[in-house]
Parts: C-alpha cells; sequence; structure tokens
C-alpha cells in the first residue's frame, strides 16, 4: 500500500489515474454486488414492506387486510401469554445450547486437527448429525426420547432406572432439545477446522524459528486467526437458534402446555394453522427486531476481539 | 513438577511418555464422542430392519431378529421415492450452482472493493441474513403466484442466483477477509482487472471455503421443507424431504420401520456428497498467505 501512494505521489498523470481507477473500482463493486442489491429488493425489501403493512392488519388471507394500527402489538405483548412464554423458551434454548455447541465445535476441531490416525473417520462420524439434520433428526430423536419405547429409557430400565417423560415433561423438554442440538455441533466444527487449516503455515514456521512453544502458537497465532470464525459462528448459531421451527414442530407441536413453542412455531400456527396474517406478520417482525438488535450489540463488541488479516481498516 | 521433569538433562526421554499419554487421551476422547454420535444412527438402521411388531421389545434389541432388508424397497415403493429423488437432485444442482456463483462474487465486492454506500449495505446483508424467513414468506409467495410459478422448481432455483442467502455471502466475504492485500495489490500492480482478481486469485485460494459454502448449501437444501411445501402440491413433483414427511402419521399412524428405512435413503446422497468434497479438507491445508 505504501508502495502505491509512493507511486502515486511521484507525478500527476498518474495521480488523475488513481482518481478514475477509484471511480472504476466503485463501478465495478456496485457491478459485482448487483445480483444480491437486485435479489433484496425482489425477494426481500418489497416483501419485508409488504409484511410490516401487514402487521399492522388484520388479514385472513381470503379478504382484504383491515387496517387496525397497532392494536396486534399491543396484544401480543399485553394480552398474550403464550406468545410471552415463547418468547422465554426460545431465549433460554438459545443463549444455552449455542455458547455449548461454539466451545464443543471448537474443541472437537482443535483435537481434529492434530496429526492422529482416522482422521477422516472422526471427521465424517462428527459430521453426520449435521448432514440428515432438520426433520430426518426430530423423526429420529422423538422416536429415541420415547418415555415407553424410546432407546434412551429403554437402555435406562435396564439398569434399574425408571427415565423421565423427555419430550413429555415442560421442565425437561428444553434440556432434551439442548442435549439434541450438542449432538450436532460437528457441523460448526468443520467450519472451525477449515479454519484452522486455512491459517498459513508460515505463520507457524516463523513461530518455530521464533522457539515459540505449543502453548504461545495456540494463543498468538491459532486463536487471533480463528476469531473472525468464531464471530460468524457465534452470530449464525444464535439467529438459526432463535428461528428454530422442525424440531418443535414435528418432535413436541409445541408441547407439554407450551413449554417448546418456539417463536417462529407460534408465528407458524397462526398464520397457517388459524390463518391470523397480520398477527402472525407482527410476530415476524418482533423476532426480526430482537435478532437484528441482539446481533448489531455482538458486531459492535467484536472489534474488541476479532482479528482480520485483510483488514481495509488500514488503507 | 513437570517443569521440573523438563529441567533434567534427559529431556528427550522423558517428554515421549507424556506425548503418548496425551496422544492416547485425545484418542479416547475422540473414540467416546464418535460412540455418543453414532448410537442414534445404529438405532435407526436397528429399526429400519425390525419386523412391525418388533419395534417395542425390551430390552432394546439392537441386532433385529428377524432381520426384515424388505422394509427398504417397501418404504421406496409405497411412495414415489425414485422420482422424489431425482428432483432433489435437479434443485439442488441447479441452486447450489447459483448460490455459489452469485454469493462468491458478491462477497468479493463487500470485501474487496470500495464503492459508495458499501458498509451500509453490508449491514443491510448483515440483517438480511438475521431476518427469520417467514417475514417475506406470505408476500413473497403472493409474488411467485403471481408469476405463474407456484407448482414449478423456480421458487426453489431461481433466489438463489440472487445470493438470497446472504449467509454464504458473509461466510466467503468474512474467508476472503483473512486473505492478505499483499496479493490484491501486486496483481493491481501487474494490471490485473478486479475480475481477474476474483478470478484468478481469491476463487482458486478459497477451495476449502467454496467447498465448505457448497457443502453447506446444499445439505440446506436438501433438507429445506418449508418453501417446497408451500410451492409444489402434486405429489410427483415432491423432494425427498417433503416426501419423506408423509411417513409422518398423526400422533398414531407412523410406522418407524419404514419411516427410519427411509432417513437412511434421505440421508445417502448427503454423506456422498461429504466423501466427494472432503478431499479439500484432507489436501487442505490452505494455500493462503503470500508465496515466495
Amino acid at each position: 500500500m505504501s508502495l502505491a501512494s509512493a507511486r502515486s505521489g511521484t507525478s500527476r498523470p498518474l495521480l488523475r489515474l488513481s482518481l478514475s481507477s477509484r471511480q472504476s473500482e466503485a463501478l465495478t463493486g456496485i457491478l459485482m454486488a448487483s445480483p444480491w442489491i437486485l435479489g433484496f429488493i425482489i425477494f426481500i425489501a418489497g416483501p419485508m414492506l409488504v409484511s410490516l403493512y401487514l402487521s399492522f392488519t388484520r388479514w385472513d388471507l381470503f379478504t382484504e387486510p383491515r387496517w387496525i394500527g397497532l392494536r396486534n402489538y399491543e396484544q401480543l405483548f399485553l394480552r398474550d401469554a403464550k406468545f410471552l412464554l415463547s418468547l422465554k423458551v426460545t431465549t433460554i434454548y438459545a443463549f444455552v445450547s449455542v455458547p455449548l455447541q461454539v466451545s464443543l465445535g471448537l474443541v472437537l476441531a482443535n483435537l481434529l486437527n492434530q496429526k492422529i490416525r482416522l482422521l477422516g473417520f472422526f471427521r465424517t462420524v462428527y459430521y453426520l448429525p449435521s448432514v440428515i439434520g432438520g426433520i430426518a433428526v426430530a423423526v429420529m430423536f422423538r422416536w429415541i426420547f420415547g418415555t415407553q419405547f424410546g432407546l434412551i429409557n429403554g437402555m435406562l430400565s435396564t439398569i434399574g432406572i425408571q427415565g423421565p417423560s423427555w419430550l413429555g415433561d415442560p421442565d425437561l423438554v428444553l434440556v432434551s432439545f439442548v442435549l439434541m442440538s450438542m449432538w450436532g455441533a460437528g457441523a460448526s466444527m468443520l467450519i472451525y477446522l477449515g479454519a484452522l487449516q486455512g491459517i498459513p503455515t508460515e505463520l507457524y514456521e516463523a513461530a518455530d524459528v521464533d522457539g515459540a512453544g505449543n502453548l504461545a502458537r495456540f494463543l498468538r497465532i491459532t486463536v487471533p486467526m480463528m476469531t473472525p470464525v468464531i464471530f460468524f459462528n457465534m452470530i449464525m448459531g444464535i439467529i438459526t437458534a432463535l428461528q428454530e421451527f422442525v424440531l418443535p414442530f414435528i418432535m413436541t407441536r409445541g408441547g407439554p402446555a407450551n413449554s417448546s413453542t418456539f417463536l417462529v412455531l407460534y408465528l407458524y400456527r397462526n398464520a397457517f394453522e388459524l390463518f391470523k396474517m397480520g398477527y402472525a406478520s407482527a410476530i415476524a417482525w418482533i423476532i426480526f427486531i430482537y435478532i437484528m438488535v441482539l446481533t448489531v450489540f455482538i458486531i459492535r463488541s467484536s472489534s474488541m476481539w476479532v482479528y482480520y488479516e485483510g483488514s481495509l481498516k488500514g488503507r | 513438577m513437570a517443569e521440573g521433569v523438563a529441567r533434567l538433562p534427559a529431556q528427550g526421554s522423558d517428554t515421549q511418555w507424556p506425548e503418548q499419554a496425551k496422544r492416547l487421551s485425545i484418542y479416547l476422547v475422540l473414540l467416546a464422542g464418535a460412540v455418543v454420535v453414532f448410537i442414534p444412527f445404529a438405532w435407526t438402521l436397528s429399526t429400519a430392519l425390525k419386523a412391525p411388531d418388533r419395534l417395542a421389545e425390551f430390552p432394546p434389541r439392537w441386532i433385529p431378529d428377524p432381520i426384515v432388508w424388505g422394509n427398504f424397497p417397501e418404504a421406496v415403493t409405497i411412495k414415489p421415492f425414485g422420482r422424489w429423488f431425482l428432483n432433489t437432485l435437479f434443485v439442488v444442482g441447479v441452486a447450489t450452482t447459483g448460490t455459489i456463483m452469485s454469493a462468491s462474487l458478491v462477497a468479493f465486492s463487500f470485501a474487496r472493493l470500495r464503492w459508495p454506500g458499501r458498509n451500509l449495505l453490508f449491514l443491510v446483508l448483515l440483517a438480511t441474513m438475521m431476518l427469520p424467513d417467514q417475514v417475506t414468506l406470505i408476500p413473497t409467495f403472493v409474488l411467485f403466484r403471481h408469476l405463474g410459478w407456484v407448482n414449478t422448481y423456480l421458487p426453489l432455483i431461481a433466489p438463489p442466483f440472487f445470493a438470497r442467502n446472504a449467509f454464504f455471502v458473509f461466510l466467503l466475504r468474512q474467508f476472503f477477509m483473512t486473505i492478505p492485500l499483499d496479493l490484491d495489490d501486486a496483481a493491481r500492480m501487474d494490471g490485473a482487472s478486479f475480475f481477474q482478481i476474483y478470478l484468478r486469485i481469491m476463487l482458486p485460494m478459497s477451495k476449502p471455503a467454496l467447498a465448505v459454502a457448497a457443502i453447506m448449501f446444499s445439505q440446506f437444501k436438501w433438507k429445506e421443507f418449508l418453501a417446497p411445501l408451500i410451492y409444489l402440491n402434486k405429489q410427483e413433483m415432491f423432494t425427498v424431504s417433503l416426501g419423506l414427511r408423509t411417513f409422518i402419521g398423526e400422533s398414531w399412524g407412523t410406522e418407524w420401520h419404514l419411516m427410519m428405512a427411509a432417513n437412511i435413503i434421505f440421508m445417502i446422497p448427503l454423506i456422498l456428497i461429504f466423501f466427494f468434497a472432503q478431499k479439500y479438507f484432507i489436501q487442505g491445508v490452505v494455500i493462503t498467505g503470500v508465496k515466495g
């Protein structure tokens, strides 16, 4: 960079070239980003505005939407206990399961990044849960968590313990979901492993030349180089967890006593079972604002601990 | 204590034993984890091979008696499974291509090029990632119906070409940010255009990240069921995940042995995709950094 600026400083024509190249850079940049910009307008911004409008209406999908102002939101926050419960259980689930998943994924990735035999075998096995994910996992664990014929309780009773009702106990159902989410921690492990292998070996070679030990290598090279990826996974994990739908939908249908009615499931019920499109749109907007506030908070804090090799800040 | 040992003159022979112990404990931890991960799969396979009247046996029996291989042909013949399979292959293939093409290009623009409004739009992009799909679901459905796209695959394969899933733009952008700027600057000095830098430097250096993105997206697409559910009404047009759902009975009727057999068939292509892309990770000490 210093070389480039030194160059442009040498003579006037070069300076003028650098100005016009700045304009062409801007043009190219917008052009390259245009697929997303177009997609954003067509598939996101437009529909969002429509759903924002709908959140101020009562609409059953068949008649004309009727404007009711803020009444959907008032109803949700002041009188809808089911909604407040779903806000609570979703928050607990996200903030317990995601940090556990991230930590487990990191540990696994670091263990797998050593020169060990059977690396491919372990990597494949740990990745398998996220391979089948979604509905398939939900159905599988509904079978495994079964109170009477489930595998877990079956195993427990062979050693004389009568297993609990994993999915039928309001106090236990979230624990079951967290346990199940830990089973899928291999997905983030794959990304951590990719990032670990993406760390330039030159850095480690330089550290070896300087005589750095294992711990110093880990703390001074591995961790700083991993922070963008940890950052990414933390954000995505929380966003994904707050939007969990398939697991409660398939496994518990939100029960018992709405103790696993996650936000998006509650939204879905209102939209596609009760046809309260306006009310459901209001829930969607609350979920969105909740997630946005949280993420802005995480991003704001990221400059304190995230390190980027190719950061544009210096430019 | 450990420090004291390390200071002894016969350092080499002493550190060998802890090294082996460390290695062994790593293997034990990894093995225990693998067993935990494997049990539900083993149980799924076991269930898939059981006769219907043996599903509720106590204590749980791992090796079914009798072993009913016929569950597999039964599961795929009582439903149009072959057609579902081809449908899904088509949708996943086209959508993944679209996502990788558009997301990498857009990610490059956000990571490397300076243009007015970039930082603002990147915040917008982040926000779209956090946007619950349900917020756009109903209006998008109205749009696609207006275009006559219901009961076609277009609602499933067109949006990826517009980087509709900002997740992957973000993933690739984060990866591009870790590639040193010196490479770009050097290429610029040699007169390379931005598109050439994207094509000749960024993409080749990002193969592992692109592979990760392709794996994650195809996996997501294979399992996607809300969009197929909304847009595909004819049974012969179903994707496998949507079809899989037809095995689930309301409270009583689930035939677990067939469900689990279908489950196994459902995940085989995903495992194959992973095996194919795995070479990027096995070979994959990434060649980032400035080459001499």
